[in-house]
């Protein structure tokens, strides 16, 4: 929960244990599971842990700590069983959180587990048949309030929310995390001329700059950069930062962009805390092993992480 | 019968007056959706998107999600085509009340193929949570706001603009998911709906002159599809059904009726006037439905093929009727 009243070095100092048991528990999940989207707990940790620890200013969760099962899709006459539960009411003086990537959605799980809005055993649902723990978020997801799965969706649905909180004269902000591929989508740069336009700074968005998506590093698939160029001349708060640098985070976060939303761009390494990762290049998407020995070398850094810990 | 003049413009005003909750997106074409006025009334209730309907899509969404009730204004094709996903995932999935009115429906604009929605119907029926309606005078123009109004979830409506009849009593409000009997007759059942009502209303007169006995039914629900006096209709009917719609004869109302004939087993011939799975061309809306079957004259060869008799209408009996205002609860008693 967000406390202004911690020091600046308390608050670092827990936001850093967070991220480095993000980190661990994601990768020992991905262990478990046979493999998983590892370059994305080990780029993104830090924003997450921000992000729960100090950039979000959310009320307790209203969520079971072992999410419920699945029980139905939206519809007419159905009562909407939402994920932002798990991120606290929805209070106009509170902040909103619009999860973006969706197949970040084991981070955001373990987010939630190392923060204690979800208890540790609700991760064994994940990906499993009947559960809400999905592989790929949707808004029964805990964590998630937007299905966005199908990216670049959740930056317009969130520039609505706050446009409507606006119109309701909320004093929240509304965050959206994301990911850089989602700067390839048309949609993406449709929401940000929005965004810019209609001065919504109550908008704060983090993107996990890591460059990597699923056919390999963006530079070769198709370049984003020079993305804060490219933002700030459609007239946002944009600024590159070192993306393990939660304080960086922080001191844009406070920022007065006058009227304009601001875009974090956290520029992370994909492959941070586990070294072994570094032999996957160039593709770092989705870590299958290849074979039992890679397996066991992959286990054995666990391991040593672990014993640190 | 009356002509109105794009009756959107002060109903839409009138009706947004309590309805605080009530917004208003566009993408670029405001005027010619006529909600120019509406803006200049309620400017902090309206927001131009610009050309960027997908993300327009998504702002709806989200705007839905904090209680508001956005009503998007665009040209039907820049709704379910260029914005489908978004539609699909940002708006049908999680049932938000976002209200899309779609203009230019079919084939009622010389803008040609890029601008007539010929397979809006078929893409949104097979879209979960959608409701679809489609417009067939000024009367509906008015009062399906009302009908999308009380849908707990998206809603997507074939909108007319600009110069239009007034088919339908304005007493007689559009209702959801119930046809409008405009008349009843044993011989042929005959399902209309958006433009084509109004060309078939042409060839009815003509055709009981002739003592055809006909059930005619104006649908303007088209998701759901489960009224009664649609099936009722089917199964009376001695030689067969005809449908004649504004849109491609796949997925659209001649795709709903063969469906519920087929689950009723209805065992009578069907005849689907429409687009035959083809695209149009830039033309006026007239020309448009005499080239692809969809006038009067189509529904009277329709009509003889199911009867299997020449009844001796030509094309002069049929310009010449005078289409009356329809008074359908009146013409029911009378039958």
């Amino acid at each position: 929960m967000h406390s202004n009243s911690k020091s600046t070095a308390d608050w670092i100092g827990e936001v850093a244990r967070i991220a480095a048991n993000i980190r661990r528990r994601g990768f020992a999940y991905v262990l478990q599971n046979d493999g998983g989207y590892l370059s994305q707990i080990c780029s993104s940790a830090e924003i997450f842990a921000y992000l729960y620890c100090r950039g979000l200013r959310l009320g307790a969760s209203r969520a079971p700590m072992i999410p419920v099962l699945f029980t139905a899709v939206p519809g007419q006459g159905q009562a909407n069983l939402s994920g932002a539960a798990y991120n606290g009411p929805a209070s106009p003086e509170l902040d909103r959180f619009i999860f973006s990537p969706g197949h970040y959605a084991l981070v955001l799980y373990v987010t939630l587990i190392e923060v204690g809005r979800m208890a540790p055993e609700g991760l064994m649902g994940f990906n499993t048949d009947g559960s809400t723990v999905e592989l790929i978020s949707a808004e029964h997801s805990p964590g998630a309030e937007v299905t966005s799965g199908s990216l670049s969706q959740a930056l317009s649905v969130a520039a609505g929310i706050a446009m409507g909180r606006k119109l309701k004269g909320h004093s929240g902000n509304t965050w959206v995390m994301m990911s850089d591929g989602e700067f390839q989508e048309g949609q993406t740069w449709e929401a940000v001329q929005t965004l810019a336009h209609y001065k919504q700074d109550k908008v704060k968005v983090i993107v996990d700059v890591n460059g990597q998506q699923c056919d390999g590093p963006m530079d070769a698939v198709m370049p984003i950069e020079p993305l804060a160029e490219k933002l700030n001349a459609f007239g946002v708060h944009a600024v590159s930062v070192d993306g393990h640098d939660v304080a960086a985070f922080d001191q844009l976060a406070q920022t007065d962009t006058k009227g304009k939303p601001l875009f974090i761009l956290a520029k992370t390494n994909p492959t941070r805390g586990i070294d072994l990762l570094e032999t996957r290049r160039p593709t770092l998407h989705y870590l299958r092993f290849a074979s039992a020995a890679e397996k066991q070398a992959f286990q054995k850094a666990y391991d040593a992480m672990a014993q640190e810990a | 019968m009356e002509i109105v003049s794009r009756p959107h413009v002060k109903n839409f005003i009138e009706w947004s007056r309590d309805k605080p909750e009530v917004l208003v997106l566009t993408a670029d074409l405001t005027n010619s959706c006529e909600v120019g006025s509406w803006r200049e009334v309620y400017p902090g209730r309206f927001f131009a998107l610009g050309m960027a309907e997908q993300n327009m899509l998504g702002f709806a969404a989200g705007l839905a999600r904090e209680g508001f009730e956005p009503f998007i204004h665009t040209f039907s094709v820049f709704i379910y085509r260029r914005a489908y996903d978004q539609l699909a995932m940002s708006i049908a999935y999680p049932n938000l009340p976002v209200r899309m009115l779609g203009f230019l429906p079919g084939i009622v604009t010389p803008g040609g193929v890029t601008h007539q929605a010929i397979e809006d119907i078929a893409v949104l029926r097979a879209t979960p949570n959608m409701t679809i309606f489609d417009t067939g005078d000024a009367t509906e123009v008015e009062s399906v706001l009302d009908v999308a109004h009380a849908v707990d979830g998206p809603v997507y409506v074939r909108m007319l603009r600009g110069d239009m009849p007034r088919l339908f009593p304005q007493k007689e409000p559009m209702v959801f998911n119930r046809a409008r009997v405009l008349s009843q007759g044993d011989d042929v059942s005959i399902l209309t709906s958006s433009v084509a009502t109004e060309a078939a209303l042409r060839a009815l007169s003509v055709l009981k002159a002739k003592g055809v006995s006909v059930t005619h039914l104006h649908v303007s629900t088209l998701k759901p599809f489960s009224d009664p006096t649609v099936l009722e209709a089917i199964t009376r009917s001695r030689c067969g059904v005809i449908t004649m719609e504004n849109h491609s004869t796949i997925g659209g109302l001649g795709s709903a009726v063969a469906e519920l004939m087929a689950e009723n087993a209805v065992a009578k011939p069907l005849l689907r006037l429409g687009l035959k799975d083809t695209y149009a061309h830039g033309a006026s809306m007239h020309y448009l439905m005499r080239e692809y079957g969809l006038d009067a004259g189509s529904l009277v060869k329709a009509v003889e093929k199911l009867l299997g008799a020449q009844l001796g209408i030509d094309e002069r009996m049929l310009t010449a009727v005078p289409v009356e205002e329809i008074d359908s609860s009146e013409r029911v008693e009378a039958l």
